[in-house]
């Protein structure tokens, strides 16, 4: 016991004792400020790419349209009349010159255009898109054959650029892809009320296109979804029954130590090694079709069963074995005590797992690359055997294309990814903060 | 006791789909091959699935070889019916397929010029086939006539009229068709003018193939991926630098970048179609005549693809950077093709 009056009582006020004090304080208040600094940095990164993706993107989300009378002249369906069933009338439709339509059209409505070259010019302020709309036109009911009809046509790439104004009337004109003439029939066609830009309804419908404004992300949104779906089906079981044997029944010896440990290696496994064990296994010994949803979903489910056999096991782990004991002392049986009790408290923690797993496998490219999912599809995936691609690889795609259009258009196809990410992660976090147990 | 009918119901689902798989017909032709061919392909893909009643074919890109290889590998629904390729078929892979039981017809499309570019706000260059592969050739003739690793650093070493700017060309990696076809036209191009480096190819032909097909790899040729509109956006970015990549990119980004002239000539369209701008190649597309009536479609891609309306001197696939073929090499190519007459060894000559 040492006598407390024999030592000097601290000085607070004394000179040293302040300085040490405030340096103590400034210490605090620095690392705050590291701190705040580190957060806000990180913010400002974060608020620069998505304002840059954003402000880039929404020109994506449109479409510029380009109003017409056009006739839809009976000469361009000859011998739809003498049709002996519906399917060659169709035949005629199908194959009929719908740009004739439209050019007509422009050149009656600009009587001063000449030249073929010109002309040709003329008609492609409308994109090739312009002839599907007149063909559904026509399909739906044959019966406005030789009659005039009021249509919004999609316009070209360079129209929507100069519309949006991602194309300055600046440049010089060579350097322009639209010419000074071009634009005037533009800006003529703009001044008569005749040019709006509008939703576009092909980028939420449609599948992959060459032209940029007629792309549209549906296509690979289904066949996102179609993936997940498989990826869930076949991970979600596997994965849960893996951790719940590992956690709950396995005796630990060095064969469960085995396993964990590549378990856990394997969750850090290169994607691209989940591709081409997807191709040497789903592809070439069980001949499954390629770029098809079940077999990315497959590849998939291999890459995202470590990562929840690692979320469900911690989550178990998290059940106090008060739980486990009082089940066991009413009589429960092992299984029972699982099943009934430990598996149901501890399932927010594994949904939250798998919903980070499926997140993840939701932007992943690279094992696809291998089973043929980087792949231009047009048609909407119907089912998990038809072709289809999902939505980073056509990000990915379009990225790559020439047209300075799909640059809007990856924007675009990032802010829908994106999306999906943050409502995942969202549900996520809302099944943990709701059901999530503290004890 | 719930996991229990959703195990059973997964491998119902995972069996079910297997047995499925193998016994499903498939009615959609399948492309692989070439990047650079895959925005012409993708672009008759989509129109021919418009205007015909089959579906629309599905385009993947594997790069040139990696497409012949996959094409090569069998007969059968697994296996590609059309690979595309911006280089022609090799004897070697002409024997893989005849292995396999593959009959392939070629079909040449047309033309890709390859430019060297830079942003507009540089001066636009005058190049050389000799003086790109002083530029970028890994090794030259040092004065004493030996070969010596480059040692041009700056264009102004090469010849004092070029800019006084360290050499820097952003281009593609190896395993790209354009790497290909850029070595082969403009590094061996530039190589042959040495007649003391030509002469090695009746020597050694594979000694000639290291020297004259070869980019330094000391920094300054810098593989910057398959994506070429990441060089147009880095070219911006860096006045000093060059861009090696397809003349389609330089049509799409004329506002943006400018191409250098080779040996005089700017790469112009005409100039690519005349075929006097050096660095140009030929882009193919093979198709397996085993399929043709299998996989229903086959003939009338074809068609679509070698129509006017397509690869025509003001077809869609022009707009798109295709160099249209002369009009009467389109009229034979036409004759040839409606008789899928197979390509053999004795072609390649």
């Amino acid at each position: 016991m040492s006598n407390p009056a024999a030592q000097q009582p601290t000085n607070w006020m004394s000179d040293d004792m302040q300085r040490r004090i405030k340096r103590r304080y400034a210490a605090d208040t620095r690392f705050k400020f590291y701190g705040i600094g580190a957060i806000g940095l990180a913010m400002v990164i974060l608020v620069l790419l998505l304002g840059s993706i954003i402000v880039r993107g929404i020109p994506g989300f449109m479409q510029t349209q380009i109003n017409l009378d056009v006739y839809i002249n009976p000469a361009k369906f000859s011998g739809i009349e003498q049709a002996a069933t519906p399917e060659d009338a169709e035949k005629i439709i199908m194959s009929a010159d719908y740009t004739a339509l439209y050019r007509d059209t422009l050149r009656e409505r600009f009587p001063e255009v000449s030249g073929r070259s010109d002309i040709v010019a003329l008609s492609r302020l409308i994109s090739s898109g312009g002839r599907e709309t007149l063909r559904n036109l026509v399909l739906a009911d044959q019966s406005v054959i030789g009659t005039t009809q009021d249509v919004w046509l999609p316009a070209a790439g360079d129209v929507h650029s100069l519309a949006t104004g991602s194309m300055s009337r600046e440049t010089p004109e060579g350097e322009r892809r639209l010419k000074d003439n071009e634009i005037s029939w533009v800006d003529q066609l703009e001044a008569d009320g005749d040019v709006r830009t509008v939703l576009s309804n092909d980028f939420f419908t449609k599948g992959a296109s060459r032209e940029p404004e007629l792309a549209g992300i549906w296509g690979a949104v289904v066949g996102s979804f179609l993936t997940l779906i498989v990826t869930l089906l076949i991970s979600f079981p596997i994965g849960v029954a893996t951790a719940v044997y590992l956690e709950e029944f396995a005796p630990k010896n060095r064969w469960s130590d085995l396993i964990e440990v590549n378990i856990n290696n394997l969750a850090a496994v290169p994607s691209i090694v989940y591709g081409l064990l997807g191709l040497a296994i789903f592809l070439n010994v069980f001949h499954l079709p390629r770029s098809a949803p079940l077999v990315g979903g497959m590849t998939l489910a291999l890459m995202t069963l470590p990562t929840i056999i690692i979320a469900a096991r911690a989550a178990l782990k998290a059940v106090p074995p008060s739980i486990r004991d009082a089940a066991t002392g009413l009589g429960a049986s092992k299984v029972q005590v699982t099943f009934h009790h430990v598996l149901p408290l501890a399932m927010p923690g594994v949904l939250t797992g798998t919903i980070i797993g499926m997140a993840q496998a939701l932007g992943e490219t690279a094992p696809l690359l291998m089973i043929g999912m980087v792949a231009f599809v047009v048609d909407i995936p119907g089912g998990i055997m038809d072709a289809s691609t999902v939505l980073p690889v056509q990000i990915f795609l379009w990225a790559d294309f020439p047209e300075k259009g799909f640059e809007e258009k990856t924007a675009a196809a990032i802010l829908i990814l994106l999306t999906f990410l943050i409502l995942m992660n969202a549900i996520a976090v809302f099944l943990r903060s709701r059901f999530e147990r503290k004890w | 006791m719930l996991k229990k009918p959703l195990v059973a119901l997964a491998t119902v689902a995972v069996a079910g789909s297997l047995a499925a798989g193998s016994a499903h017909a498939r009615d959609q032709i399948r492309i692989v091959g070439s990047s650079t061919v895959f925005p012409f392909s993708t672009a008759v893909a989509e129109e021919f699935g418009k205007t015909s009643s089959y579906k629309t074919p599905i385009v993947e890109s594997t790069g040139s070889g990696g497409g012949l290889k996959l094409f090569c590998a069998g007969v059968g629904t697994d296996h590609p019916d059309i690979t595309n390729a911006s280089r022609r078929i090799k004897s070697s892979e002409i024997e893989k397929c005849a292995e396999n039981g593959i009959d392939a017809t070629e079909v040449k499309i047309g033309f890709d010029g390859i430019v060297m570019a830079n942003a507009k706000s540089a001066p636009q260059l005058e190049l050389t086939l000799q003086q790109i592969f002083l530029a970028l050739g890994k090794q030259i003739l040092g004065p004493d006539g030996e070969l010596i690793d480059n040692p041009h650093q700056k264009w102004s070493d090469i010849d004092p009229s070029l800019p006084d700017t360290k050499i820097e060309v952003l281009g593609p990696p190896p395993t790209s068709g354009t790497r290909d076809a850029f070595n082969e036209l403009a590094i061996e191009g530039g190589c042959k003018t040495f007649p003391a480096l030509k002469a090695i190819k009746k020597e050694d032909k594979s000694r000639y193939k290291g020297i004259c097909r070869a980019i330094r790899e000391d920094g300054a040729y810098v593989e910057a991926g398959e994506n070429d509109n990441l060089i147009v956006q880095k070219l911006q970015a860096n006045p000093n630098a060059f861009g090696v990549f397809g003349y389609s990119f330089l049509a799409e980004n004329s506002d943006t970048v400018q191409g250098s002239k080779v040996n005089g000539m700017a790469p112009t369209f005409d100039a690519i179609s005349s075929g006097d701008y050096p660095i140009s190649r030929s882009l193919y597309f093979y198709v397996k005549n085993q399929h043709v009536g299998a996989i229903p479609g086959i003939q009338d891609y074809v068609g679509e693809f070698t129509s006017d309306k397509a690869i025509g001197d003001f077809g869609y696939l022009s707009d798109k950077g295709l160099i249209p073929l002369p009009e009467d090499e389109r009229a034979s190519l036409r004759e040839g093709v409606s008789g899928l007459k197979p390509i053999t060894k004795a072609d390649l000559e």
